[in-house]
């Protein structure tokens, strides 16, 4: 056995965006065992459900996180709907499939850059970014914010997208696939890349079960699990199948999610095709009794939302399982025997979203 | 969507239906609670997107076991609950005292006014 070290990771690191903390325990330079400790950014957004009746939630809920804002508040709307017994318009589903897909498109363009800039590949990581761009701009454009969008509502959706603007989509779409093949010819095929990430960080399909992971962490380990196969909002009318890979390394992960952007672009094209006229919203009266879970799949996979109401305009409680949470122990036991160089690359694998962990 | 089931358990009763939805081929979703008098814990588990939950009420000093022992990465959602909501829960591996998250305040932090 070599020399024992602690080794305090974080919570400020280069790779991180946001604060976790890990204690590496080291043997030379190979890790042992990780120890996490979260909190940096814990806002207590749970507990708040008892302070902000059930309608003005929605815009707490979209606020656990800054990438995947609207998906927790469609998560929490469809919670609510379900509850009351509200069925949304068929055009309130497709516009919701449009924002969850583009904000998977965001998040996972983000993951690239990420993961080029902790290896050094600035270019890379620039072009990620600058692709990333482009989806804020269609953001801006359909909802009027960048970040946090404030469209979703209980009973459907607070803007609609005209023709005209829907037909800029799918230009926009066509300019940034052009430039994706570029970008991800490099992820796939550059060998300084594949050096880095092939090999690197292995979870075997039967490891990644019993380990809990979701998302495209599971699915780079050839678990075949996606939510959007249930056919929540427009999911159901739509051709896709689940991204897998088998290999279970970084490099697959990295495969996974470029291939879920093309499935991405696909699916909001689908949705522009098949999108019916009508209605956004319906009225939803009264006050929500019952309780209910609803899980769709978030860019970083499975998440959970649960409600439990009384009657009152007060909700009981509001539990969110979100994927990073749930992805913790499979980035526990990769970073057993691995080496201290390769922690951010593995840090970074599971596209670790803290302010979603800590709510 | 596929469908959920709500499955009212004891406390006593927890370790024998996990292992059965463990050997079923289930795969634990989320641990919740709810805390209103006493304590409300949902365990959730998936099986080809069935969510099966099995429910059990605890009284606030009551301990429970973990199933840490049958879903070794529960231990994330026991050491959580246990940190917010002073569950005491036996046999956490790894236990780590309520140290999980580092926040100003002395667990447990959630059920304080």
């Amino acid at each position: 056995m070599g020399n024992r070290t602690i080794v305090p990771f974080g919570p400020q690191h280069p790779v991180l965006p946001e604060p976790i903390h890990l204690d590496l325990v080291l043997e030379d330079e190979t890790v042992v065992e990780a120890i996490p400790r979260i909190g940096y950014v814990h806002r207590g957004l749970e507990k708040l459900v008892e302070k902000r009746d059930f309608q003005q939630y929605t815009f707490v809920a979209e606020r656990i996180c800054g990438i995947c804002s609207f998906m927790h508040g469609m998560g929490y709307c469809m919670s609510v709907e379900s509850i009351m017994g509200a069925e949304i318009p068929e055009r309130a589903k497709f516009l919701r499939t449009i924002w969850a897909e583009f904000s998977r498109l965001h998040s996972h363009l983000m993951w690239l850059g990420l993961l080029a800039d902790a290896f050094g590949f600035e270019s890379l990581f620039m072009q990620s970014w600058k692709l990333r761009e482009q989806v804020l701009d269609v953001f801006e454009e359909t909802t009027g914010g960048r970040v946090i969008f404030s469209v979703c509502d209980i009973g459907g959706v607070r803007k609609d997208i005209n023709k005209e603007t829907l037909h800029k989509i799918l230009e926009v779409l066509d300019r940034m696939e052009k430039e994706l093949k570029e970008i991800a010819a490099v992820f796939i095929n550059d060998s300084t890349v594949k050096l880095r990430t092939r090999g690197v960080g292995k979870l075997s399909k039967q490891a990644a079960f019993d380990l809990g992971a979701l998302g495209p962490m599971a699915r780079a380990s050839g678990i075949e699990m996606d939510m959007r196969t249930q056919g929540y909002a427009a999911y159901g009318k739509l051709d896709f199948k689940p991204i897998i890979d088998e290999e279970g390394d970084c490099y697959a992960r990295t495969r996974v999610r470029i291939g879920e952007m093309f499935q991405a672009m696909d699916l909001i094209r689908q949705c522009i095709r098949l999108m019916p006229e009508g209605d956004i919203k319906v009225k939803v009266t009264g006050s929500p009794k019952g309780e209910y879970f609803t899980r769709l799949e978030q860019p970083r996979g499975e998440v959970l939302y649960y409600v439990k109401a009384n009657g009152t305009k007060f909700l009981d409680r509001v539990r969110v399982r979100t994927p990073t949470f749930a992805n913790v122990p499979a980035l526990l036991e990769t970073l057993k025997n691995c080496s201290l160089a390769d922690v951010p690359i593995l840090i970074l694998t599971i596209d670790p979203c803290i302010s979603c962990t800590e709510r | 969507m596929a469908g959920e089931t709500l499955k009212e358990i004891s406390a006593s009763d927890l370790l024998t239906e996990t292992l059965k939805l463990k050997n079923e081929g289930y795969r634990l979703v989320a641990i919740s609670s709810t805390y209103k008098e006493e304590m409300e814990l949902t365990y959730s588990f998936d099986l080809n997107y069935e969510l099966v939950n099995l429910r059990l009420h605890i009284d606030t000093e009551a301990e429970l076991d973990s199933i840490s022992i049958i879903y070794p990465y529960s231990f994330l959602y026991e050491n959580e609950i246990k940190e917010l909501f002073g569950i005491k829960i036996n046999g956490i591996t790894p236990d780590y005292n309520n140290s999980l998250y580092k926040i100003p305040v002395k667990a447990p932090f959630g059920v304080q006014e």
